[in-house]
């Protein structure tokens, strides 16, 4: 018998000892302050109307945003993986900048390009639409954020479905269309859906991005991330606290959720 | 396996003009588009209105911060990345599918809430602020909070692209190697590290853009104070908000620098790796 690899107490020594001062103390730390809060003035923060406003606001448009990359998504990353054409590459390369492109930046570029001065708010205004400090504007902050989430879980998905099984459903008389609507697509899903998801986790804390567009009126276009550092701002810690623990698990629960769709999903399809 | 010839011929022409069509005109508005209009606004006032703002004292004072930050986190988190991938991938043990989901815990946590937990944690009416504060010790608004917040949500970058590239050169070969006699270090550095470096710096990479760039967590933490605890992202808002905007882009003209540098040695050491 192999003896076993060494450095496993040191290896797990530095993981637990870093994961905890760093990670889990501190978020314990967050929801002891959350239940050290009467029952009632938890309650009272969070049945607020603004609260109630900033998670739909940060809930909603983070679902939104999510919903369009999964579909804009496989578009994009099905051109990239299927079809050569001249800058294919360089568009391959661009789908990483938001990824690398600081939050605060995107904020800014966004809210100028889309403010009714700006060059895509010029074209907007005349037709009615507003998008800057809009609900809309968040949604557009958002897709921008989310957007490599579900091309990049599609494309290595893609890249290796096998040709044996498009010849087949062509074989069998299926049309193109066909094919790639009841055969390429189902076999996608749990990728578009584990893309999804990735952007919806991002999306619902996401603070740079979206804050300098979304005009942050209270009970209107005011964020979650927003909400609570308004509270912190006016040295209201129970009620930042309250929020903010209110929302981890709302999102965690909704990912747990969402991993148990996908698994039920992907059981469907790989039979 | 690339497409053949034969799949692409398959797809009636108006598909692959409409798909192409399609990503073009999207990704032209929601990506190109916004690249494009920071430079054009950072130059708006020319060359010399651009080198004004870049070379501003506070804009200075804001860079070595930015640097700061990155420089503290980033190591810290390598080294917690490759003792984590070592730990779950050269090793069973009950309980590592948890360690690894607490791994990557971060990543759906908001910034502004990972600045906000140790806001609570070291703030004047924090758990250790009454401390701090008899014994003069500055961790909130100054630059040992910038370093925990910007660490916090970089936490699981190097990790997460470590695990997967470890896990695929399985354990044979320090195992081979633990069996001729090589101590661990020995077997880290001769046998694994080889294996793994590409994928390492890859992690360091995206680690560090996002360091540099973090502006959620950082903003709840630094104080906002200019010249002393801004970072670039928090520059670039507060010109902004003065309304100076060739300021404020010329700043963020320096980030999506960094972010154009990033892709491009993405790109480079993800041909590295498929060799």
């Amino acid at each position: 018998m192999s003896r076993p690899i060494p450095g496993f107490r040191l290896s797990l020594g530095i993981v637990v000892a870093w994961l905890s001062l760093l990670v889990l103390i501190p978020l314990a730390g967050l929801f002891l302050k959350a239940s050290s809060l009467p029952p009632s003035r938890l309650w009272e923060v969070l049945s607020s109307s603004r609260t109630i406003s900033a998670f739909r606001v940060s809930f909603g448009c983070a679902a939104m945003a999510a919903g369009i990359n999964a579909v804009v998504g496989p578009v994009v990353a099905w051109t990239l993986v299927r079809y050569t054409f001249p800058g294919r590459r360089i568009l391959d390369a661009l789908i990483d900048i938001p990824f690398a492109l600081p939050t605060a930046v995107a904020g800014i570029t966004l809210t100028t390009l889309y403010a009714t001065n700006g060059w895509v708010g010029r074209l907007l205004d005349p037709l009615g639409i507003q998008v800057s400090y809009t609900l809309k504007g968040i949604v557009v902050a958002l897709v921008f954020v989310g957007l490599p989430f579900v091309i990049r879980t599609v494309q290595p998905v893609l890249e290796e479905f096998p040709a044996e099984a498009e010849e087949a459903a062509a074989l069998l008389g299926a049309s193109r269309l066909q094919t790639i609507l009841k055969v390429i697509l189902p076999s996608m899903a749990p990728a578009i859906l584990t893309g999804a998801l990735l952007s919806f986790a991002r999306c619902v804390g996401e603070y740079g991005s979206v804050v300098f567009i979304a005009g942050n009126m209270p009970g209107k276009t005011e964020i979650l991330p927003l909400l609570i550092i308004t509270h912190l701002e006016e040295f209201q810690y129970g009620e930042a606290t309250a929020i903010a623990s209110a929302m981890l698990v709302l999102s965690f629960g909704l990912l747990l959720l969402g991993n148990r769709m996908q698994a039920r999903l992907g059981k469907g399809w790989t039979r | 396996m690339r497409a053949g010839a034969k799949r692409i011929q398959n797809d009636p022409w108006w598909l692959r003009a409409g798909a192409i069509g399609f990503t073009l005109l999207f990704l032209g508005i929601a990506v190109l588009l916004p690249l494009t209009a920071v430079f054009v606004e950072a130059f708006s006032k020319g060359v010399s209105g651009w080198w004004a703002a870049v070379s501003d004292p506070d804009t200075v004072s804001a860079v070595k911060m930015t640097l700061l930050a990155a420089l503290g986190a980033v190591p810290l988190n390598t080294a917690f990345g490759v003792a984590a991938a070592w730990l779950v991938t050269k090793h069973r043990f009950p309980g590592r599918h948890v360690l690894v989901s607490l791994i990557d815990l971060p990543f759906s946590v908001s910034p502004v809430i990972a600045g906000l937990v140790f806001v609570l944690l070291f703030g004047a009416q924090g758990t250790f602020g009454p401390w701090l504060l008899a014994h003069d010790i500055h961790i909130l608004f100054a630059w040992p909070s910038l370093i925990l917040a910007t660490a916090f949500v970089t936490f699981p970058f190097v990790a997460r692209e470590l695990i997967p590239v470890m896990e695929e050169m399985g354990t044979q070969n320090e195992e081979a190697a633990v069996m001729l006699g090589a101590g661990g270090w020995t077997v880290f550095r001769k046998i694994t590290l080889p294996g793994i470096r590409w994928g390492l710096l890859y992690g360091v990479i995206l680690c560090n853009a996002r360091a540099m760039g973090e502006f959620g967590a950082v903003s709840v933490v630094s104080g906002h104070i200019r010249g002393e605890t801004n970072t670039l992202p928090l520059q670039a808002e507060i010109l902004y908000n003065d309304y100076n905007f060739t300021g404020a882009f010329a700043v963020a003209s320096l980030l999506t620098l960094l972010a154009g540098a990033t892709v491009v040695l993405k790109l480079w050491l993800e041909r590295k790796i498929a060799r």
